[in-house]
């Protein structure tokens, strides 16, 4: 369906990354927003607490993050979609309910301006060292989906994305963007309420009487009821079966958590979405992502014209791993270089999925700052040599 | 000679609560002599006479023995995390304010874990009711101190008699803004579920502590007998004072307990001072959440 002309503010704007993702989840319908104030993520409630009030939504500025989470996972119930905004501190709180959403299949937007960690770490200054948790800092198996944004263009439209992407699937989103590209000013284009394509909730069509919320019909993704609606539902955080009760057997662990990985790792072709360049002739590859990905193009650059046959691959999701493109890189390129601003998190997925058949060399960088392009440009000719 | 046990057994009527319980759930977790099935009860009756659209009437609950309570009720019903019950509760009526939603829950769940909330939503005055089941202890986990356990009181991890001060929860809510605080205990049928009923037909956070035996772990630990001499003691010691000043209301050990309503004060709530405060500041702009949710449809 086209998104409501309400929540988009069409026309060609000078934002920052922050207000872009305020202006994205405001055009994809986001009519709920649970949060607590932590640098470098505010701006974006403050730009949606100024907006919401004329569009029919509701901001609440929670006690902590712990309740954001929480009454996010609750008004999602409703229908409504909704979002919570926070950085390093605050995801470490949300982890908690980011469990129970994965666990119901509770659709919701978390974004994560990344700074500097671990702990308070660096509040002001970038840091890209929360990728790793966004994918496992809730205990327990279960997928999620992540996407980060290289730009303030790109917060808007991933934001959009995110939510398409957790109504369609039912799990937590996470936008994994950072200090840089929070706090960069750029144009940020948004188009015609008419030309932005967002997905509504399935509402299941059965009876009151017919209805089982974790009941399976073809594709592994439940038809969902809005609290209020007469289905008389339940919901757990318990292993459940499929009326939603709980189960506390090895079997029903096996079928409630098995599908919840499934859901996702079925459809992975689906969600993924990557930038490549100059990938046909390429020798090493450089992988990168967020603030980094455009230092890394920078430095990409300067190599093909230092004569040297680099490729680029910028994650735009990062969860689910691109597996299988790193896997076929992997068989014909010499290696991969991955910049990142912290000391080795995503370049442990693409070691893992080179297995050994191209090298896989790591650019760290402890935070605080984005790469010199120039140490960028020395490891890809040392992977070159 | 044929006993007529199935004849008779055709003829039990209906659990007159059930259309508002999940019977196909039954047995529940509870022990024998466990105040919680009695709380439950009251609820449903009190639901049952409020005249409420029940469709439209969401429960949830946290963790522990209480935070069952949500799991057996036919009702939109949600079993959260430890301590969230208040705050995903909060998400449920302000993403749909036309719900009535009710938490049930424990003391270590609403008051300890989740303290925080609790006095945040008080302070909002998140429409909500709140039954908050006090069995003086951490039953799910094994008999933990909680922060209601009386002073000198037993728990498995205060094996030699509790030293830290208990929360006194009518106080506590009412010091936070909670514009409606009673309290009962579940010897007291008909008036938890006339104060049920009532809190129903009111507005804002609404708060009462139901007092409740726990004869596995709190009334052994502490030598008080069995779930009924528990109810025997509340008989003989609960005392009825409407509108006693709150800060007289501390649970001593094995001591009397005061019951009744305490406060009733409308206030505006949260969506009503917010309404009201954007519709002074934005006129014609303001925009409200639609009663039935923010959900855009095709």
């Amino acid at each position: 369906m086209r998104a409501d002309p309400a929540g988009v503010l069409t026309g060609a704007h000078f934002l920052d990354g922050d207000y872009a993702c305020g202006e994205g989840a405001m055009a994809a319908g986001c009519r709920f927003v649970a949060g607590y104030p932590i640098t470098p993520s505010t701006e974006v409630v403050e730009r949606i607490s100024r907006r919401f009030p004329s569009m029919g939504g509701t901001f609440i500025q929670m006690e902590d993050e712990l309740a954001s989470m929480a009454a996010v996972v609750g008004a999602s119930w409703t229908g409504t979609k909704c979002m919570t905004v926070t950085s390093g501190p605050g995801f470490s709180l949300m982890m908690e309910n980011i469990g129970l959403a994965a666990m119901m299949e509770t659709p919701c937007v978390v974004v994560n301006v990344q700074r500097g960690g671990p702990s308070t770490g660096l509040p002001t200054m970038v840091g890209q060292a929360d990728v790793m948790q966004a994918r496992w800092g809730s205990h327990g198996d279960y997928e999620v989906i992540a996407l980060c944004p290289q730009s303030p263009q790109e917060a808007f439209d991933l934001t959009i994305e995110a939510f398409n992407l957790s109504e369609t699937y039912r799990v937590p989103v996470f936008l994994m963007m950072d200090e840089c590209v929070g706090h960069m000013t750029e144009k940020v284009v948004i188009p015609e309420a008419d030309q932005i394509e967002v997905t509504t909730r399935r509402l299941t069509g059965k009876a009151p009487g017919d209805y089982l919320p974790y009941e399976i019909n073809g594709d592994s993704i439940p038809e969902f009821a809005r609290a209020g609606d007469g289905y008389r539902f339940h919901s757990t955080g318990l292993t459940h079966d499929a009326q939603g009760y709980p189960v506390m057997s090895t079997e029903c662990q096996e079928t409630c958590v098995r599908r919840l990985l499934d859901k996702i790792l079925e459809n992975t072709d689906e969600i993924i979405r990557l930038e490549e360049d100059e990938l046909e002739d390429a020798e090493v590859v450089v992988v990168a992502y967020g603030i980094t990905a455009r230092v890394a193009r920078m430095a990409t650059e300067k190599a093909r014209g230092d004569g040297l046959k680099v490729g680029f691959l910028r994650l735009i999701t990062l969860w689910p791993f691109p597996e299988r493109r790193i896997r076929d890189l992997a068989a014909r390129v010499r290696g991969f270089v991955v910049p990142e601003i912290n000391y080795g998190q995503m370049v442990l997925e693409v070691e893992r999925c080179a297995a050994g058949r191209a090298e896989t060399l790591l650019v760290p960088h402890g935070g605080g700052s984005v790469h010199d392009p120039e140490v960028i440009v020395q490891a890809i000719a040392e992977v070159a040599r | 000679m044929t006993l007529p046990v199935n004849r008779i057994a055709a003829e039990v009527p209906e659990h007159p609560s059930a259309p508002l319980l999940r019977m196909e759930r039954l047995p529940h977790v509870w022990c024998p002599g466990c105040g919680i099935g009695t709380v439950v009860k009251c609820f449903a009756t009190a639901l049952e006479r409020s005249g409420l659209d029940l469709d439209k009437v969401s429960v949830v609950s946290g963790i522990g023995c209480s935070g069952r309570v949500a799991g057996y009720m036919r009702l939109d019903a949600f079993h959260t995390t430890h301590g969230r019950a208040i705050p995903f509760a909060t998400g449920l009526k302000l993403g749909r304010p036309e719900l009535e939603v009710a938490v049930v829950s424990g003391d270590g769940d609403l008051v300890g874990i989740g303290g925080n909330h609790f006095i945040h939503a008080a302070r909002r005055n998140i429409d909500l009711l709140v039954i908050l089941i006090n069995n003086f202890i951490y039953g799910m986990t094994g008999g933990q101190n909680a922060p209601t356990t009386p002073l000198s009181a037993k728990s498995s991890t205060m094996p030699f008699g509790n030293f830290e001060q208990p929360f006194c929860l009518p106080h506590l809510a009412a010091s936070s803004g909670a514009p409606y605080v009673a309290r009962w205990t579940c010897l007291h049928i008909r008036r938890l579920t006339w104060a049920i009923e009532e809190a129903l037909d009111r507005k804002g956070f609404r708060f009462i502590e139901v007092v409740a035996p726990c004869p596995t772990l709190y009334a052994r630990l502490n030598k008080l007998g069995t779930g009924l001499s528990e109810m025997r003691f509340y008989h003989d010691n609960a005392e009825i004072r409407h509108g006693a000043d709150t800060r007289d209301l501390d649970v001593g050990f094995h001591q009397k307990i005061v019951c009744g309503k305490f406060v009733d004060e409308p206030r505006p709530t949260f969506l009503e001072q917010k309404d009201e405060h954007y519709e002074k500041q934005l006129g014609d702009e303001y925009v409200p959440m639609p009663e039935e949710g923010g959900m855009i449809h095709a």
